[in-house]
């Protein structure tokens, strides 16, 4: 018994060597009835998996099916599983990694308030501009913009507005589609 | 043909066309109407069961030993939150069943009402599906399609939750279809070309190993025929986890025993050791790699598993084949009789003769005592007593269930009846209980310890309310052995809580319950007292005083790899073996 036990001695497993993480939006096609999402979600929090973002909506109502679109980050190994630990729910027809096959379009939409007055508000009205916002609420002292695009446009407006008086905003997660012709 | 019937009478009707005879279950307020309809019939027997959680096990049992879907019915509430242990206990070890439960009324759900709770919130991550039916003309359906769900693809527990008010609404009953479910579809036939590439690393492995799991029993006893064939055609070694024990007979030359934290020496040095390791129906489970980084260093895999989650879940594995056991086992025997690539035999030769030396170590050995009985003896001696019987065996969990795992030997599939993946002390007396009653006539022992025995004890008044002469064979040693074993090796002897003070007698208890006490304190009187228990025809406590302080071994120590296995004649040094950072260990 010479052999030295490494620092993480346990019965249970040494945590698997630290891989890269990657980022993936998974496109997840279920049967809209209740409970579908909490067991999604369900899966997520008790296998310890991350949600960075999360849109569902029913897409095809005669056949009763909504899609899921989740965003999430883990190792190459753990993306695995959770499209496998997906595929194993009953409800769910397909998983689809739209990251995998490279030619997904991704939007978000976010509704974002600011509030100021005098040259804050004129400059906020200007960016809102230069990144095709549109105004859909306005009072004397306040702003709503709705903005689409990618996250990082949206990440970027939010940064710009912040000093110009941000309130608040309410974003709707990613929703995700394959460019071309062919259906998922 | 279609009926008009209430939501209740549709229940039993459902259960009678999937073939259910047997339920295991306990009434409530939620669950009358059912009662009343099971009152009224006679073809379904009900098995009334003193907690719930020993109707889930009893129902494991039964389906464990029987290959068929086990059934449960409790009520709302308090019936199934008592059944999850039961639900996560099947889930764990893939075994069917289908657990119907009571639910408040649709009106007052979410209504925090007596005896509400959210059972199919409860109850999600720990079953492989869930129901609530909401409207009695999906009742049927919802039925049938719990027990396909339940007995199909990788199986597992099932729940339906079923409102008071869709017990007494009317509406039409469906029988059962061919069963085709629009998402969910398991997938039973492994990739060919994936086989080809197994068989044809199998052919040119020099040091190859079968390491077989409970999906060859899950999948039938044709999947344990074909192991047997294919294991005979190649002449490999073969070992087996915990759950897969039975389908592959341990009399036979080329069983190394099971494998994992208390396998045996040859079988995880084999492990260790393989070039070609062929993984069918298991699943990389902690207790089985040890150490994952140290875990079969050189060897090429092959991973046979009906559920896909299972594959490259802990371990990598070099080639993945999705089926279900017997059917890729059949395309393997026939791959192999049709290959031409010849074995290299000479490498063959050399790798037996290595186990053969590991074997030689003989690590199953110990100590006999002639004044104490020692508990690898009892066991020794209960199977050699029950070997020509038809006997059923199910466990507890801890050293005994261990002992039993290496000392009793099976030679056929749905034998052994363990809770492996959940490790539920007082699975084992319930489950007899549900072993018995699909086996009326066989030998039903549930070996056990002291301290398990006593979580599900109540389910004697079951066995001896329906006849069922099960035996409980409990190894003694005032301690919940396990956990002392632990603090002995791990906690510098600190025996933290892990004493059974004032144990009841459990001669006077079997006595209490009108079943049988039996008890045995010398390793002379073992032979007669076992026989007794055997010639008893009702149930039986069998209190068998076993040394205190014996441990199991071989154990793979905390933080190792399977070939630092330690052994029973080396436990005076195991101190030295375990380093500081191994008591942090859980």
């Amino acid at each position: 018994m010479s052999t030295q036990a490494n620092s993480s001695t346990s019965h249970y497993p040494a945590q698997a060597v630290k891989e890269e993480i990657v980022r993936r939006t998974l496109s997840v096609v279920v049967d809209n009835e209740p409970g579908v999402l909490a067991r999604v979600i369900g899966l997520f929090s008790g296998r310890g998996y991350n949600i960075d973002s999360l849109t569902v909506s029913e897409t095809e109502h005669e056949k009763h099916l909504s899609r899921i679109t989740i965003a999430t980050t883990g190792t190459p190994m753990v993306i695995q599983q959770i499209k496998h630990q997906l595929e194993r729910l009953v409800p769910i027809h397909r998983v689809i990694d739209l990251t995998e096959t490279g030619r997904a379009i991704e939007r978000e939409l976010a509704l974002v308030k600011v509030r100021g007055k005098g040259e804050n508000r004129v400059e906020a009205l200007r960016l809102a501009d230069a990144f095709r916002a549109r105004v859909i609420d306005a009072s004397t002292e306040s702003f709503v913009f709705e903005l689409t695009g990618k996250p990082d446009k949206i990440d970027q407006f939010i940064v710009l507005m912040t000093p110009l008086g941000l309130v608040e905003v309410s974003r709707t997660g990613i929703c995700a589609i394959a460019r071309g012709p062919e259906e998922m | 043909m279609q009926r008009e019937m209430t939501g209740a009478e549709m229940v039993i009707q459902a259960l009678n066309d999937q073939g259910v005879e047997h339920i295991f279950g306990y009434p409530g307020g939620a669950v009358l109407p059912i009662y009343d309809s099971l009152f009224q019939q006679n073809k379904l027997k009900h098995i009334l069961v003193r907690h719930e959680q020993g109707a889930t096990h009893a129902a494991e049992g039964y389906a464990r030993s029987t290959g068929k879907v086990g059934c449960v019915l409790v009520t709302s509430g308090p019936g199934a939150t008592n059944a999850v242990t039961g639900l996560t206990d099947a889930l764990m070890d893939s075994i069917p069943m289908v657990v119907i439960t009571g639910q408040v009324p649709t009106h007052l759900i979410g209504n925090d009402a007596f005896q509400e709770c959210d059972t199919v919130g409860i109850t999600r991550p720990c079953t492989k599906h869930n129901y609530l039916v909401r409207d009695v003309n999906d009742l049927s359906r919802i039925l049938h399609e719990a027990f396909y769900i339940a007995g199909s693809g990788r199986p597992g527990p099932v729940v339906v939750d079923i409102p008071k008010d869709v017990q007494f609404a009317k509406g039409i009953y469906q029988p059962a279809r061919g069963m085709a479910h629009k998402s969910y579809q398991p997938k039973v036939k492994g990739d060919l070309p994936k086989i080809k590439e197994a068989i044809e690393l199998m052919r040119n492995a020099k040091k190859p190993v079968f390491y077989t799991g409970g999906g060859i029993i899950n999948s039938g006893n044709e999947a344990s025929l074909l192991l047997r064939e294919l294991v005979k055609l190649t002449g490999f070694p073969i070992t087996s986890t915990l759950m897969g024990l039975g389908a592959f007979p341990a009399a036979n030359p080329q069983w190394l025993g099971m494998l994992g934290m208390h396998g045996t020496w040859e079988a995880n040095w084999a492990m260790h050791d393989c070039d070609v390791m062929i993984c069918i129906g298991a699943r990389f489970d902690d207790r089985i790699t040890g150490r994952l980084d140290a875990f079969s260093p050189n060897s090429k895999k092959i991973h046979v598993d009906i559920d896909p989650s299972s594959i490259n879940k802990n371990v990598r594995v070099d080639v993945p084949i999705i089926g279900d056991c017997a059917h890729v086992l059949e395309d393997m025997v026939r791959l192999w009789r049709a290959s031409s690539v010849q074995p290299d035999k000479k490498a063959l030769a050399d790798w037996w003769a290595q186990i053969n030396k590991w074997r030689a170590r003989k690590s199953l050995a110990y100590k006999n005592s002639s004044s104490v009985i020692k508990p690898q003896y009892a066991i020794e001696r209960l199977y050699e007593l029950t070997k020509d019987k038809d006997t059923y065996i199910t466990t507890e969990v801890g050293q005994h269930q261990m002992w039993a795992a290496q000392f009793y030997h099976f030679q056929e599939p749905r034998r052994w009846m363990t809770s492996g993946g959940l490790g539920t002390m007082g699975y084992g007396l319930p489950a007899a209980v549900g072993v018995q009653m699909a086996h009326p006539n066989s030998l039903v022992i549930d070996i056990a310890g002291e301290a398990s025995v006593q979580m599900t004890m109540q389910e004697m008044s079951t066995a001896v309310q329906y006849d069922l002469p099960i035996k409980i064979f409990i190894l003694n040693n005032e301690y919940m052995g396990m956990v002392r074993q632990w603090q002995e090796l791990l906690h510098g002897g600190r025996y933290s809580h892990s004493y059974s003070e004032a144990l009841p007698d459990f001669v006077k208890l079997a006595e209490a319950y009108k079943g049988v006490g039996i008890r045995c304190e010398k390793p002379g009187d073992l032979d007669g007292a076992i026989k007794e228990m055997i010639n008893v025809k009702r149930p039986v406590l069998f209190d068998c005083i076993v040394d205190k302080m014996e441990n199991c071994f071989p154990m793979i120590p905390s933080g190792r790899a399977h070939n630092e296995m330690i052994l029973g004649d080396a436990a005076e040094s195991l101190d030295e073996a375990i380093t500081e950072e191994g008591k942090v260990m859980v």
